[in-house]
This record gives structure tokens, sequence and C-alpha cells, in this order.
């Protein structure tokens, strides 16, 4: 492209630059900041989980040891302590993070790929598809989220993917619910209009006039629902229902010491804070986002 | 002039407001001096971004946690009101100044009665009991012509029309007999013939009441018809003061000469006086030049004079009269308005669009119970009924109407958004009037294109202005190739006069003006054979208006393209069309050459909405028509005449019943009325000149 | 006004009657299945088949699912396969229990959270705004489970003042509510204040809270009469729908202090494979959430006087 710009003299701004320039806009909120900071230390401990030197998460070594006792071969030091089986509390969050940004990703991202063709269809069709997708929506919207999981969980068992199945039928409803309505709304401007007339396809109309329109609130959501899928993953750990023993899960690793939390609460602490400080970090992040999108 | 011992009700002294953002202070109102006088009218006219409302916030003392009077004082009966507690100004608000917004139903509380908002004024103020709170309430709803004020007390807002609410507006502004009405653009949000009625209702407040006020308005007309002074702000100053007569008729500023130049006045066309639009832009606050404001647009600029900081300057032998300026006494001499340069208009072709009895209806499920049990579950809304005119090659055709006559519905069949219940529509004789858009062919598509209404809304904002008139240019076909397409996107921002470098600018780095124009450019980049410009400079500043009025009209000149253009505002239609289409309620109640629709013999709406535009020009007289009731719902259309309802020449039994005949009163003059055509043919025409030297 | 109600409630019975049908399609469609979590996982193919033969599972599918319906409207849910009394026994006791729970919940987290919710949205921006929103939106990123892991931690085990468990065992102990009740108060009041403040902050800005002031009417009224009314309308259907969500804390935290509540006998019910009991759990809960929902709706219709007078 570029040498056809210098033709005319001008320049076009290059897109990498426009994309730093968004990402640099998290700068001027400090929420955004703050939370941003949250997400990307336990993304950087995520990837970094197979590099560092830390204990092998399942290998049980001494157990209910309390935070910052030595090894017992005096090398190392147990920073948060054991568990009661002998494990480091240290090597099973950073691994759980792992665990648990990889399938919540995963699970939001699938979510919201069928949200999105659900809402911006039934948005920009409307009548029976509309009818038909919403009535689904509510259908689904109608279970409590943890019984909908229970019930997908006990019916087809606790993998991988069908935990990404039972987050997508949780979480699309609710995705399709948002776009459906920003589309009925962006609908009605009237480039949507000048697109009609001249005779665009639905399809271009609706991913490539309308759907672009609608990322603000929909990158604010998808910070929201993040947290939520952590908290949904964790949840299902904590209620034995979530990804198989013994890998480590941090909804797991509160269950398994709550019974003898007396003497291994630390063991139960840095789960808590690990999950909270995640989830906030995706709070945070989305709140930010939002400020910033509506200051201009 | 002024008597010394008269205390003004309000003076703005050397006034500065500014707000305070992330970005710094912006100055919003400089050096700002105003004095309101018992009993006055002030108007206070301007464009958007001038600081207009800012005043009238400032006055309320009601700026928001960023703004903050900087300077000087706002003195209500002498006291400073930037001084005041909050008690103290509670007490002077609502009771001694009272407001009139923009937007009534935006301003009255959605889920309270009228009646109980109204009564909160005199309960609080002058501890009112709850008797007398609701009978002086009710006195004010009559007050102000609401028919039937017991029902208005106890409906909510959203249950009036959007004059109605204004008319409650201001009842609630007089329930406290205020001594200073602040009107904020109380009629932009409405139509002509509702606003005709508003700005009665307003002068009649004022001879009334003897209530002084300060009207704050875009519109030069309205100031016009309701004001004794007037002062003109450009980019936060005032530019030129003095009386309604001094300001029109011997305006001294360069910008207050722009602005007339710029709006269509009565009386003269297109060819004897060209819009001039002002060159150039409003300067945002940070950018404002160190002298002059204006200078950068002024075509008096003179180095070393404009580029200093600008004061007052009395105009001699007019006290009172003040300009900024540095050059006013020579710009007088110099004097003319730039002169015409443009081609007469082209002789139309051949007939190429032919609309022929149109129908358009809209089904409305009634999903009620009662309407049930009627038995009569659907029922319809009668959108276009019986529309009948042609457009020839190279021609602008005008379909004028106020909101809900059917106008916009007509350009979605005619696009194919929809598609037409009855009726034909023949583009070069092909009935294309059930055709929907999918069922055009490219070809078809491209021959009728459209241009919007809100200049925020026409582009889309996720993509860059380039892409977005590339897009057109490929789909129709007109070029393939990458670099062909460019340098045909690149040819229609040199057509609509926009810098080529915006091909790569994103549509929010545009003025509301630019994205209209490459809203034209887009339109055109298909090479269309008609254009439906749906309302394509209401929402434009005046000065914005008249460049894209004039760019619009040149554009379809030369590439020979049929124009349809969709508007309220009639002033703008006599300059621009050939032929008009005057519609109500889904029928055309009158046509023919703009000369033949603009002089008697009128249809009796043609007339209503003749009177009821405001004309920025002293000389002008008008004969005053206003029309009473509502407009009816295209539900339930009324029998007979659609007009009868609020005709003011209503004949009796007939027009209730019978649908009228459609007469021919010169060469495609066709009126639809049941007056007798010897009655119609000796109405007076609505707008007449007095003699030059009255007014002086 | 009256039609909109009466067709909110037949889209409740007829989502109530999809998700029957799907529950019901998914844990009896399989029969041999089912005749395996009642008889045991030891019992042999022909003694499933006997028990099937016997129960009437052999009968069309629709037949079945009809009567399961019917028997359901009458309260019969069948047998519990775990506990081996009827469902419907079971049901009541927990569900009062899990009431009373939620009861008291909904006692504190509305007055809370609508209170901090109005204050931090009339002055937006201000420090009690800011102050108010990092508190919500702290205590919402806290999982109910981890927030019982905090206060157990805190209160149990190092301040030692209150029970780390709810079950009762020794008959009814108000103190043993304290943390569950805390727990749910903590994770929904952000939300609903959140909710409020936004509300509350849009209010404030809008034109008519402009004419209110400008009117020259005291600041208590143009907060509680003016701003207040408009404000609460979306908090209220939130409020409503925090049922569903209550729901799903209510599972974790009756599970983390073992109270005997609606919560963990789905869970139970889930964990030990209680068919009958799941079934009947799952339409429980769906119920309040539709009912809910449909109360939600009402209420939207009665506080906005545009749908309430058209």
């Amino acid at each position: 492209m570029a040498a056809e710009l210098e033709v005319h003299g001008i320049e076009a701004p290059s897109r990498i630059r426009r994309l730093l320039a968004t990402l640099a806009l998290v700068r001027e909120s400090r929420i955004a900041m703050i939370g941003a900071l949250l997400v990307g230390f336990w993304v950087a401990m995520a990837i970094l989980a197979p590099v560092l030197p830390l204990f092998d998460p399942n290998q049980p070594i001494l157990p209910l040891q309390k935070p910052l006792t030595p090894t017992p071969d005096g090398q190392s030091t147990f920073w948060l302590g054991t568990d009661h089986k002998g494990r480091d509390v240290l090597a099973r969050l950073i691994w759980g993070s792992q665990r648990v940004l990889v399938w919540a990703t995963l699970a939001t991202l699938t979510a919201y790929v069928a949200g999105i063709v659900m809402g911006v269809t039934a948005g920009y069709f409307g009548g029976w598809w509309d009818e038909a997708l919403s009535f689904l929506a509510n259908v689904l919207l109608s279970f409590p989220v943890m019984v909908l999981y229970i019930v997908i969980i006990t019916r087809i068992g606790a993998s991988p993917l069908n935990i990404v199945l039972a987050v997508t039928f949780a979480s699309a409803p609710g995705i399709m619910r948002i776009v459906r309505g920003l589309v009925l709304d962006l609908r009605n401007r009237d480039y949507v209009a000048a697109a009609q007339v001249r005779g665009e396809h639905p399809l271009y109309i609706m991913f490539v006039e309308i759907l672009p329109n609608a990322r603000g609130p929909l990158i604010v959501d998808a910070c929201l629902r993040m947290g939520y899928t952590t908290i949904a993953l964790a949840t299902l750990g904590f209620l034995g229902l979530g990804l198989p023993p013994p890998d480590p899960d941090w909804g797991a690793m509160i269950a398994e010491t709550q019974p003898m939390g007396a003497f291994a609460g630390h063991a139960m602490i840095f789960p808590a804070l690990a999950v909270t400080s995640l989830v906030l970090g995706f709070n945070l992040l989305a709140d930010g986002i939002r400020e910033i999108s509506l200051r201009d | 002039m002024r008597e010394p011992d008269v205390v003004p009700v309000l003076e703005c002294e050397n006034l500065h407001v500014s707000y305070f953002t992330r970005a710094g202070e912006i100055p919003a109102v400089v050096d700002f001096n105003l004095r309101v006088m018992p009993g006055e009218a002030v108007g206070l006219v301007g464009e958007s971004g001038c600081g207009k409302s800012t005043v009238a916030l400032a006055i309320m003392q009601y700026l928001g946690r960023n703004g903050r009077i900087v300077k000087g004082a706002i003195r209500f009966r002498g006291q400073d009101l930037a001084r005041m507690s909050e008690e103290q100004l509670r007490r002077i608000r609502g009771s001694r100044i009272a407001m009139v917004y923009q937007e009534p139903m935006a301003s009255l509380n959605p889920s309270m009665t009228i009646g109980r908002q109204l009564v909160e004024v005199p309960r609080y103020h002058e501890r009112a009991s709850r008797v007398e709170a609701r009978e002086r309430a009710l006195e004010m709803l009559a007050a102000v012509h609401l028919p039937d004020p017991r029902r208005i007390f106890d409906s909510y807002p959203h249950q009036l029309s959007g004059g109605q609410q204004q008319r409650v507006v201001i009842a609630m502004a007089l329930l406290a007999n205020p001594e200073l009405l602040l009107l904020d653009e109380p009629t932009t949000a409405l139509d002509v013939t509702v606003e005709a009625g508003i700005v009665e209702l307003i002068r009649e407040i004022g001879e009334r009441f003897g209530t002084s006020m300060i009207y704050i308005s875009h519109n030069l007309g309205l100031i016009l018809e309701t004001c004794d002074r007037i002062t003109v702000m450009y980019s936060g100053e005032a530019v030129e003061e003095g009386t309604v007569a001094q300001v029109f008729e011997r305006m001294r500023h360069p910008y207050t000469r722009g602005l007339f130049d710029s709006i269509p006045l009565p009386g003269t066309d297109r060819t004897t006086r060209p819009l001039v639009p002002i060159p150039g832009q409003l300067p945002l606050p940070h950018q404002r030049p160190k002298g002059c404001f204006f200078g950068p647009r002024c075509a008096h600029f003179c180095e070393g004079l404009c580029d200093r900081p600008q004061a007052m300057q009395v105009v001699d032998g007019e006290p009172g009269h003040r300009v900024r300026c540095a050059r006013f006494r020579d710009i007088a001499s110099l004097g003319q308005r730039p002169q015409n340069e443009r081609t007469p208009p082209p002789a139309p072709g051949p007939v190429l669009l032919e609309v022929r009895d149109l129908r358009k209806y809209y089904e409305l499920r009634d999903r009620s119970l009662s309407g049930l049990w009627r038995g009569r579950p659907t029922r319809w809304i009668k959108a276009n009924e019986k529309l009948d005119f042609t457009a020839r090659e190279a021609e602008t055709v005008a379909i004028v109407g106020e909101s809900g006559c059917g106008k916009s519905t007509f350009a979605k069949v005619l696009v194919g958004l929809e598609s037409a219940t009855g009726g034909a529509i023949l583009l070069n004789g092909r009935d294309i009037s059930r055709l929907r858009i999918d069922q055009r062919d490219p070809e078809l598509v491209g021959q009728l294109q459209m241009i919007f209404q809100n200049p925020f809304e026409t582009l889309n904002p996720s993509h860059t202005v380039g892409a977005q008139i590339a897009r057109v240019i490929r789909r129709f076909g007109v070029a393939r190739d990458r670099r062909e397409v460019q340098a045909r996107a690149m040819q229609l921002l040199d057509l609509v006069k926009l810098p080529r470098e915006f091909y790569w600018r994103r549509p929010r780095q545009l003025s509301g003006g630019q994205k209209q124009r490459v809203g034209i450019a887009r339109a055109f980049a298909g090479r269309p054979r008609v254009v439906v410009a749906d309302e394509p400079v209401s929402a434009l500043d005046v000065s914005v208006q008249a460049a894209i009025t004039r760019l619009l009209t040149e554009i379809q000149r030369e590439n020979r393209t049929t124009l349809l253009f969709i508007s309220h505002d009639l002033s703008l239609v006599r300059y621009l069309a050939d032929r008009v289409v005057v519609m109500y309620l889904g029928h055309v109640v009158e046509q023919g050459t703009t000369a033949q629709v603009f002089a008697p013999p009128y249809h009796p709406y043609t007339e209503a909405l003749l009177s009821a535009v405001p004309i920025a020009d002293t000389r002008v007289r008008k004969k005053r028509i206003l029309l009473e009731g509502e407009l009816p719902s295209a539900v339930e259309p009324p029998s007979g005449c659609p007009f009868h309802t609020r005709c003011p020449r209503k004949l009796g039994r007939i027009c209730e019943s019978e649908l009228p005949p459609v007469r021919e009163f010169a060469r495609g003059h066709r009126i639809l009325c049941h007056m007798d055509p010897s009655d119609l043919r000796k109405m007076e025409p609505v707008i007449s000149f007095a003699e030059p030297q009255a007014t002086g | 006004m009256l039609v909109l109600a009466a067709r909110r409630f037949g889209a409740m019975v007829l989502i109530m009657a999809v998700i029957s049908l799907i529950l019901f399609l998914i844990f009896e469609t399989d029969k041999l299945a089912v005749a395996g979590k009642v008889l045991g996982p030891y019992s042999t193919i022909e003694q499933r088949e006997l028990w099937l033969e016997q129960h009437g599972y052999n009968r069309p599918f629709f037949v079945r699912y009809g009567e399961w319906v019917w028997s359901a409207l009458h309260g019969d849910f069948g047998t519990s396969i775990r506990f081996k009394v009827p469902v419907s026994d079971l049901l009541w006791e927990r569900l009062a229990n899990t009431g009373l729970l939620a009861g008291l919940v909904f006692l504190f987290m509305i007055p809370l959270s609508l209170t901090l919710g109005v204050l931090a949205g009339m002055r937006e921006g201000s420090k009690t705004d800011r102050l108010i929103s990092l508190v919500s939106i702290v205590t919402t990123s806290t999982p109910e489970f981890a927030s019982a892991a905090f206060l157990v931690a805190l209160f149990v085990f190092h301040l030692g003042w209150l029970p780390g468990t709810s079950a009762m065992t020794s008959g009814f102990d108000p103190w043993q509510l304290v943390l569950p009740v805390t727990v749910l108060v903590l994770y929904d009041f952000g939300y609903v204040a959140r909710m409020t403040r936004a509300s509350m902050a849009e209010v404030m800005t809008s034109q008519y809270i402009r004419t209110a002031i400008l009117k020259g009417l005291p600041r208590s009224r143009v907060i509680l009469v003016h701003a207040l009314r408009n404000a609460l309308i979306a908090p209220f259907t939130v409020i409503v729908l925090q049922l569903n969500w209550l729901l799903s804390g209510v599972i974790v935290v009756e599970v983390f202090f073992a109270y005997k509540g609606f919560g963990s006998l789905l869970y139970e019910a889930a964990t030990f494979g209680d068919i009958f009991l799941i079934e009947a759990c799952t339409i429980v809960a769906v119920f309040v959430a539709v009912f809910s929902q449909f109360i939600s709706d009402i209420g939207y219709m009665l506080l906005n006087p545009r749908i309430r007078f058209r």
C-alpha cells in the first residue's frame, strides 16, 4: 500500500502505531492500570510456570509447613508453605493459574463466538428468528448458573471440553442479549441504511458495518465475563465438579484444606487470594476501560 | 435610550466562563457583557459552540462540576449571583429567574404527573397551600393555551405532544411570575407550525406579564420575531450588539454579515441572491487566534490591525450599537456582498421518475385484549396515501412537510428499504415500487442513492473515510483495480471540496459539515440518476448549511442528476428547488413549480406553513396563521380531507366527509382542496414587503 | 398493562414446560441408567429390566413425561434414591432453611446496597463515590468460597468468635447463620450497589434533574422525590433477579458451612447421582428463577408510568 500512497504524497498512518496508541490509552486510567497489572502478573506466571524454579506441584514433600519455612535440605524455602499432603502451595498456585487462565479464556472465547453470532443475527433480522433465539436464551438464563453447571456436568462428566461446553451454555445467552441490544440500536444508524441502500449483503452489514461499532461495550463485557468464568471454574473446583485432580486447581485447593483449616489456614488463604486478585484484575480492567471509553 | 435611574434586571459584566477538563482550561465565554432592562427581550444568537448556552447556565449558576466563572460578574437586580449561597440561589431560581429548555421531553420528570411537577413551584417558593397551588397550576395551564388543563394536570409527560410539553415547561417557568425568563432554544426540537404557536405564546408573555427575557437561538428569524435587542456571539465572544433594527438592517461585523448572507430570505432567490457560506471553520477554544477570533475566516482581515485583541466599539451615531471589529468603518464603505458566479440552472430533461397513486401502509398488530374483543386485531398505519408526482432529469424536487407527514416513508419505498402497498413508482418507465433492495439489480441500486440527515450517523465510525467511499465505488463497479478505486475516491473528495488527506481520516476527526460532504461524495460515487436527500442540512449550523446546499446543487447539476430534496424548511426549499411537493398526513396537498407554490392560490396548509417560517428580514410582513390542535394519528386519519381537523379555512361538512378533488390551477400546479377555485385564487400572499423606508 | 402481565405469565408457563421437558429428556431417556441408579451398580440387566417393567418405564416417552409432570404438579417428585424417603419431604424442609438464609441476606443486602449506591451516585467522582465503588468492586471480585475462607480464617481460627460450621446438629443456633449470611451479602451487595450507583449517576445528570434544581427546589426534595423514583427502577429489577445469583451462591455457602439447605441438597443429589432429587431440585430452582423474572417484569411495569399509562 505504501507505494500507492507516495504517489499522492500523503502518508497513511500505520496500523501498528494506531494499535499501540489504543493500548496506551489504558495508561490514562489508574484503575485500568492496576487491573492490567494484576491480570498481567497472573498471565506472566501462567506462561513462565514451566521455567520458574518451582517444586513439582503434585509431589508430596512435607505436610503442613507454615509459609517461609526452609525446606528440609536447607536448599530452598516453602515460600507459601505446604498443604496437608505436603505439596508446595506456591508451585500449586502458579500451575493453577495456568489451568484457570487457559480454560477460562477458551471458554469465554467459545461463548463469545456463539453469543455474537446469535445476538447479531437475532438483532439484525428480528422476526421469528429473533423470537426463537430469545426464547432459547430465556430458557437457558432461567437456570441459576451453578444449577446449570451441575446439571450439565453430572450428566456428561467433568472433562475440560465439557466444562468449556457448560460455560458456553451458561454465558452465551447473556452475551447474545447484550449483542442483540447493541445491534438493535446500531441497525437504525444512517450508515447502516446507507449500506442497505447500496444493496450490501446482510452478512457484510452485520459483521463489517454493525459489529465493529459494538466493540467498546463488548470489550468491557468480555473482561467482566473473564472474571465470572474464573469464579465459575474455581467454584466448580471447590465443589469437586471441576477438572479432575491431582493437577492443581485453586478452588479444589481451598476445598481440600478446608476441613483442616485450623492447621493449614495458609493453604486455604493463598488460593482464595489468588482467585480474588485475578478476578479483581479483570473487573478493574473492565471498569477502567469503560471509564476511558466514556471520556471522549 | 436607557434611563440612568432604572436598575437593569440582569447585567453581565466582563464575564469569563471556563470549563476545566483533563486537557486544561477551556475558555467557553470570554469578555461578555449583557444588560437586560425590565420588560426587555434580548436575543442571544450564534452557531453551536459559540457559548450562548454557557451564558444561560452561568446566569443560573449551574455550570456543573468543571465549569467556573473565572472573571467578571453576573448581577441580578444589582446583586452578584456568583457570590450567593446555595440557599439564596435556590430562592431566586424558579421564582425570580426561570428557564425554558431546548428539549421539553427530557426536561420533564418522566415518572411524575405534570400536576405534581407544576405544584412544586408555588409550594416551595411561596409556601402556598395544596389547594391554592393546584388552582394556580390549572390557571397557568390554561394561560399557556393548553386545551383541557385538568386532563393535562393529571397526565404524565410522555402522554403529551412535544408542543404541549413545551407549553407545560413554559407554564412551570411562569408560575412564580419571574422577573427574568431564560429561553434556551425553546423551539428547536419542534415542528415549524408548532414552533409558530410557541413563539406567539412567548411574545404574548412579554406583553401580558412584562417579563424580561433572554432568548437564545441559532435562528435569526426567531430573534426578530421575539426580541427588542440582540447580541451576536462568535467563538465565546459577543461580536455585535444593538437593537434588532440596528443589527438586522445595518449590521457592521463581518461575521454578522456572513450569517445573514448564508441564510435564505424570501423575496430573493438563488439567482438574484445566492447563499454565501462563511469560509473556514469555527476555531476550537484552544485554537483561537491571538487577535480577532473571526480573523482567519474574514475577507477583510488586515495585518497589524486584526491580529491584536479586539474590544467592543460603539458605532458612530448609533448609541447602543456596538461591534467588536477594528475595521468596521472601512468595511462599511466596502459594502457589497460577494457576487454571484453561478450558472443558471440547466434545462430539465425528460421525465425520469413518476410516482403514481403510491400507497404505503404499515401493519399495526393490536395485541390488547380490547382489540381482540372487538375483533380487529390488525390496524394499519397509513404512512403514504395516494402520492402522485413526477420528477425530470436534472430537476430538483422538494418534498416538504412536517414530521409524520410520510416523507421519509416515501424515501424508504423509493430506495427499496420498504415495498409499496399500492400504486407505482416508475423509473424510466419501469415499476420499482414493489422491488425491495435485494430484488433490485446492482445497476438499479446504483441509480437510486441517498443522502442522510444526521451527520453524526451518516458515516461508520469504525472505518476510514476513504474505505467507505472506496466500498461504494467497488460496489457499483465504477472501478475495480485498487489504484483506480483510490484515484476515483480522491476525485470524489476533490468534488466535495475536501482535502485528499481526509481519505485516511476517521469520521470522529471530521466536523458535521465535513461528514455531510463525505456523505454526498458517497451518494454520488456510483453515478446515480436519482439522489434522495433526507433533510441533509437540518442538523447543521446555518453558515455550513449554505455551503452544503450549494455544493449539493452544483454536483447535481453537473451530473444532471434528479434530486429529491426532503425538507421541512420552506425558505431553503425556495432557494433550491425547481418544483415543490407539499405533504400532509400521507397526502400530497399541493404541488407545482417553486414560484407557483410560494404564491397564491395556496392550499390552506401551505399557507400556514409559509406563515410559520421565521424570517430574518425586518422588511417582511407576514400574514399570521396559527394552526390549532395536534397532528392526527396516521392510524386513524381523519375522514374526508386529511387537514380538516386543523384547517383555518374549513368549509363545513363536506371537508369531513369527502376527500377533496385535486384541481389544477396552472400547468402542473395542483391543489387538494374543497374550496372554490375562485376563492383560492383570491388569497393574499402570505409574505409581503414593507417599503424599505418604513423601518429605516 | 393487564395484557402485558398475562403475556409474561404465559411466557413463564411456557418456559417451565420447556425446561421440564429438557430435564426429563436429559435424565430419563436412558431408562437402563435410571434403573441402574435405583438398583445400584451391581444389579443385573435382567433385574433392571424387571424394575423398568414394574414401574411403567416401558410406556411411550410422552406418557411417562405427562405422568411425571402431573405428579410433580401435585408435589410428588418420587422417592429419593439416596435418602429413601419421598423427595417432597426432603425438599420442603431444606427449602425452608434456605428461605431463612436468603431472607436474611436480602434483609441486610437491600438497604446496604441501595444506600451505598445512592450515596455514590449522588455525586459522581466524589471521595465517597470512589471509596464505595472500590469497596464494592473488591467484594464482587471475591467469590463466596474465597471470602468464606478469609472470614473463617479470621473469625473462627484466629479470633475464635464464631462457629465454623452451620450444620445446626444440636438445634437451631443463630450464631451459625452469621458467617453464611455475611459471605452472601458481601458477594451480592456490590453488584446491586454498582447498578444503583450507575442508575443514580445517570439520573443526576439528566435534564429533568436540572429542571428540578433550577426550579429552586431544596436538594433533599430533588434527590428524594425527583431522582430516587427514577433511579430505583433499574436496581429494583436487578434485586429481584439477584435471587437467581443467590441460588448459585447458596450452593457454595451451604456446602462450605455444611448448612442443611436446598443448595447442599442439590449438591449431594448431584454427587450421588440421585436422579429424582436432581430433577426436583432443578425444577424448583428454575421455578424460583422464572418466577422472580416474572415479578421483576411486573414490578418494572408498575414502576414505569410510560408502560402503565399508554
